[in-house]
Order: structure tokens, then sequence, then C-alpha cells
């Protein structure tokens, strides 16, 4: 299966540190990264030559709720040519403060589809990239306050004193 | 305790309202949109330009944002069906079907759907892929200055909006797919009207190249324009009609073989640069028109199946296997789907308790597609990044979900 080639040359070149976990048990198999070297993890992955993930299908920002105090970003990559695919997570505790966001590292420089998809992150779950081009909100107005799609986000009751009815 | 970080979240944000503060004085910034008709809904560009040269484009998303993520945490799986139809409102079955898809595999039912229930999905998705392209191949005539392609794509495509009404009820948000079967069978008598809209259609198609495809001045106006080299298009993450313009031979419904389409016959149509070069906007828009007559294929192909080997029977129950409350086990699933557009993707995370997501993420291939404008209408003309924008063919419904 690709996924024990994978942690073998991921192991080979980073040691045992960088797959902290794995679940294997389940319908998509996926891997858990160490978060201070997934770029250099989707590069390794992108350049192999047996392995050859050049697509990234999606990018997710995923807060786990109030419970878990961890954040997590989830990539799904896939190989044209080789017609595999692989699912990475990466996980970070944080406190939620609003001024303390969870810092992962971004991955533009390897696929150029993540800066849109981690702009999407930063803006709906407030998880902020390092090394991001251009992290700007991309869905809501650059003045919007809050990050909706975390677990205790409260409803804005006005925009620019315009109340907000739904 | 955790370190508190010290990075400034406004930082990009700043350093973009520097940039437009600094543009020159030779230089002007110039909104096209959001209510432009050329950038197919609400999306905006601003544009930095010399003269008539576009220098950068800076796209503006989420005029349309209607929190669809957020939504479906709060819903359960059958009631989300009909927000994913709001996505990309122009091939809504499409949508349907691949998050229908996901739950199902999430659920383990996906080998127990009835044959028929799987065929009738793919001839609704294949009249519905049809629809779309029909839209973006009228809208983009218009764009480029030809106002009859427009009116006769959507002449044409009217059949099948009645058709798709006469299923489900709904002329374009139809909620048709569900999780386990349909909403209901297709109608007495439809399998003879797509037979009939196939026979007006295929000579339609030939008018409409005569008129459109091969024309001299649409020729001019899109071979050459808005190149995308491969390898731009693989690293992001563009998909669908976007990748296949670009010359790769690449459609998931061949690749991950979902529903029946291993048992129907049908050709990946990608760009061979026949006029122009690969990867420009004629050869995207050629492969649309190439889809259609692939789909056109493949409708055919379900018909006889419908009417032979799969036919009506007073017994055939499309909801016999509607599950009446949808509780997947605790996992983590990703979804993917060939949609007009391109690839379409669904993340779930179930946590085994509830029917309801834990969290769902879309990837909308119209929203991989558009990011890679800035990059492949640098130096352009204004007129040729309107365009390019046209053969991107997004739907900003799906842009801003």
């Amino acid at each position: 299966m690709i996924i024990h080639k994978i942690k073998e040359i991921l192991i080979a070149k980073f040691g045992d540190t960088v797959i902290i976990d794995e679940e294997l048990d389940q319908k998509q198999p996926a891997l858990i990264i160490d978060p201070d070297l997934i770029d250099q993890v989707c590069l390794t992955l992108r350049n192999h030559e047996e392995l050859w993930f050049d697509f990234l299908s999606c990018l997710t920002g995923v807060d786990y709720g109030l419970e878990q105090k961890k954040f997590g970003v989830t990539y799904h990559l896939s190989s044209i040519i080789k017609n595999h695919q692989i699912v990475l997570k990466t996980f970070k505790e944080n406190d939620r403060e609003i001024n303390n966001l969870p810092v992962f590292k971004s991955i533009c420089a390897v696929y150029k589809a993540a800066e849109w998809h981690e702009r999407e992150a930063f803006d709906l779950c407030g998880i902020y990239f390092e090394n991001h081009p251009d992290l700007r909100r991309i869905l809501l107005p650059d003045d919007w306050e809050g990050y909706p799609l975390r677990k205790d986000y409260q409803t804005a009751e006005n925009y620019h004193q315009i109340k907000i009815d739904f | 305790m955790l370190e508190t970080n010290t990075y400034n979240y406004q930082e990009a944000l700043i350093r973009y309202q520097e940039k437009i503060k600094a543009v020159a004085a030779q230089e002007m910034v110039l909104n096209l949109g959001p209510q432009h008709p050329s950038t197919h809904g609400v999306l905006r560009l601003e544009l930095i330009t010399d003269g008539e040269i576009v220098k950068e484009v800076i796209p503006h998303i989420g005029y349309l944002h209607r929190c669809f993520e957020k939504h479906g945490e709060s819903l359960n799986y059958a009631q989300i069906i009909p927000y994913t139809d709001r996505m990309d409102y122009l091939a809504s079955m499409n949508n349907n079907h691949a998050f229908v898809m996901g739950v199902e595999r999430m659920l383990g039912i996906e080998n127990n759907i009835p044959k028929r229930v799987e065929y009738i999905r793919v001839l609704v998705c294949e009249l519905n892929r049809i629809a779309s392209h029909l839209i973006a191949i009228g809208t983009y005539g218009i764009d480029i200055g030809a106002f009859t392609p427009f009116l006769w794509c959507f002449r044409d495509r009217e059949h099948i909006m009645n058709m798709l009404e006469w299923a489900s009820g709904a002329r374009m948000l139809y909620n048709y797919i569900w999780v386990g079967g349909l909403f209901y069978d297709i109608p007495v008598g439809f399998e003879k009207r797509c037979e009939e809209f196939v026979a007006y259609f295929k000579p339609k198609m030939k008018e409409l190249n005569q008129l459109l495809t091969d024309n001299q001045i649409f020729i001019s106006r899109t071979a050459n324009v808005g190149v995308l080299p491969l390898d731009v298009a693989i690293n992001y993450g563009c998909s669908g009609p976007m990748l296949r313009g670009s010359g790769l031979k690449y459609d998931l419904r061949r690749v991950d073989e979902y529903s029946v389409y291993p048992e129907i016959d049908f050709e990946i149509p990608f760009a061979k640069g026949e006029i122009g070069q690969v990867g420009d906007c004629w050869n995207r828009y050629k492969v649309r028109i190439d889809e259609i007559e692939e789909s056109l294929k493949i409708i055919e192909q379900c018909v006889k199946k419908l009417t032979k080997e799969h036919k009506r029977t007073t017994e055939f129950d499309p909801r016999a296997l509607v599950p009446k409350k949808t509780v997947p086990k605790a996992q983590d699933f990703y979804v993917r789907a060939e949609n007009p557009k391109g690839e379409i993707g669904f993340y779930f995370i179930a946590d085994g308790r509830s029917d309801k997501p834990f969290r769902v993420k879309s990837r909308g291939p119209s929203f991989c597609n558009l990011s890679v404008l800035p990059e492949i209408s640098k130096g352009v003309m204004i007129a040729d990044l309107v365009a390019i924008i046209g053969s991107l063919d997004i739907v900003l419904g799906e842009v801003d979900r």
C-alpha cells in the first residue's frame, strides 16, 4: 500500500518524529504529521519520483471543538500520474484567544493552489499561515471581526451599524 | 503554558492597501465588477493598468458568500443537499451526486444502490452537464461580442431545464438525488423525450460550431490568448475543462470509475491545439464543445439501459434505501467527483454520534480555477482579460459558497 511507502520515505528523510500518529483503520488512511515540518513533507512528496503528489485536492482548516482545544489543517494530496491519494493531518493546541491564532506553516511555495485555500482557512477558522505571500481575508469583508467557522463563534449583530437580520 | 505568537494578522491587508496607494501616476486602478456582466456574477477584479495593458489583477470574491459550511454543521446530511444545489447553481445535479456519493460511502451502502438509480443519476447529471456547458459557451460568445450563440444556447438549454423540471419539480435547484436513492423515479415518457432531445440537439450543435467555433472573429479573439501551461494548471489545482484544455487527458469519471461510468463508453476530450496553442482560451472552449458530444453519447447509452436492462417496474422504489436517519461512523471522508467545472470535493468529519456532520468543507472547482487568473492575465489587454475570465467558466455561487 502506498501509505507504507510514504511512511518509509518520510522517516528515512526526516527521522521518526515526523509522523506523530497514523489512522490506518479508516476508509481513507491518514498520516498525522509534525506541523513544523509540513511544508518540507509536502515538498518531498511532490518531488519524489515514485510518489509524485503534484495535485493539492483540498486543504481544510478544522476547529476540533471546545473540549479538545486544538486546531487542525487537513491536506488532501493526489497524484495525477500515479493515480493515488493521501491524507495528511496536522494539529496544534491553542487557547482560542482572538489575538493568539494557531500558527501553521504555509505550503504555498509547494502548491500554489494552497494560496486561496489557506486564505479561506484564515478567514473562516482563524488559522494563521506562516510565510504566506498574501494572507488577507477572502470570503468575508476585510474588517469582519471573529472567525465564523469556530465552534464558539457568536453571530455578529451589526456590521457597520447595519443590523444583520436572518 | 502556551506561547503567544507575535504575528500581526493585519500585515497582509496593510501591505495590500499600501500597494494600491503606491500606484504610479501613469498607472490606473480600475474596478471590473462586481456588477460587470462579463465577470459572470459578482466577481470584482481590481486591475492595475498601464494604458490598455493589465499589469496586475487582484480578484476580490465573497459577495455571494452564503455560509455553506456553517449551515452544514447545523443540518443533517439530507438537509444539506438543497444547499449543495445552490453552490454551483448551473450544475445542481452534479453537486447533489458528489455529495450523496460521499455520504453513501461513509455509510457503506454505495454498493447496494440499484443500477436503475445509478443510471438515472448519470442521465440527469449528463443532461445538467450539457446545460452547464451551454451556458459557458453562450455567455462566452456574448463576452466576445457574439450575441446569437447566447440566444441559441439558452433556447436549447431550456429544453433540458424543462425535462429536469418534469423529473424533479424544480427548474434549476433540483434536490433530486437523495442519499440512498432518488426523490422520484423519472416520469413515464422521460426516456423517449431524452431520445427526442438528442435527435433535436445534434444538428443544433453543428450549427453552433459553424456559428462560433470556426468563426474567424471568434478565433482571433481567443486563440493564443491567456495561455495556461500544464504545469501551472496542475500547481494551481485547476481541474476539469481547464486542465484538459491545457492538454492533459484527465477526467475523474474515468480515473475514479465511480457510479456506472465504467460501464459506459465515452471518450475524454482534451486540447490538441488544432487552432491556437494548447492551453489557450479557444482550446478550453473547444474541450467544452467536445464534452457536450460525449455527454450526448452517455445520455443515449443511459436511455438504452433504462428502457431495456433496467427498465421501469411497478415494484421499483427509488426511496427504498433512503435511510431514516443518517448516522455515519466516526470518520473523516473526502469525496471527489467530476463536475462540469472540474473536481468538486466534499470533506466530511463525522463524529459518529449525530446525524449532522461535525465539519463539512466543499472544494469548489471554480474557486481553484479562478485562483489562476492573476497568474495568466499579467500583461494582457483589458479586452483579452474579459476573454480569459469567460474561458475559465466560473460560477460565483460556488466560488463564494
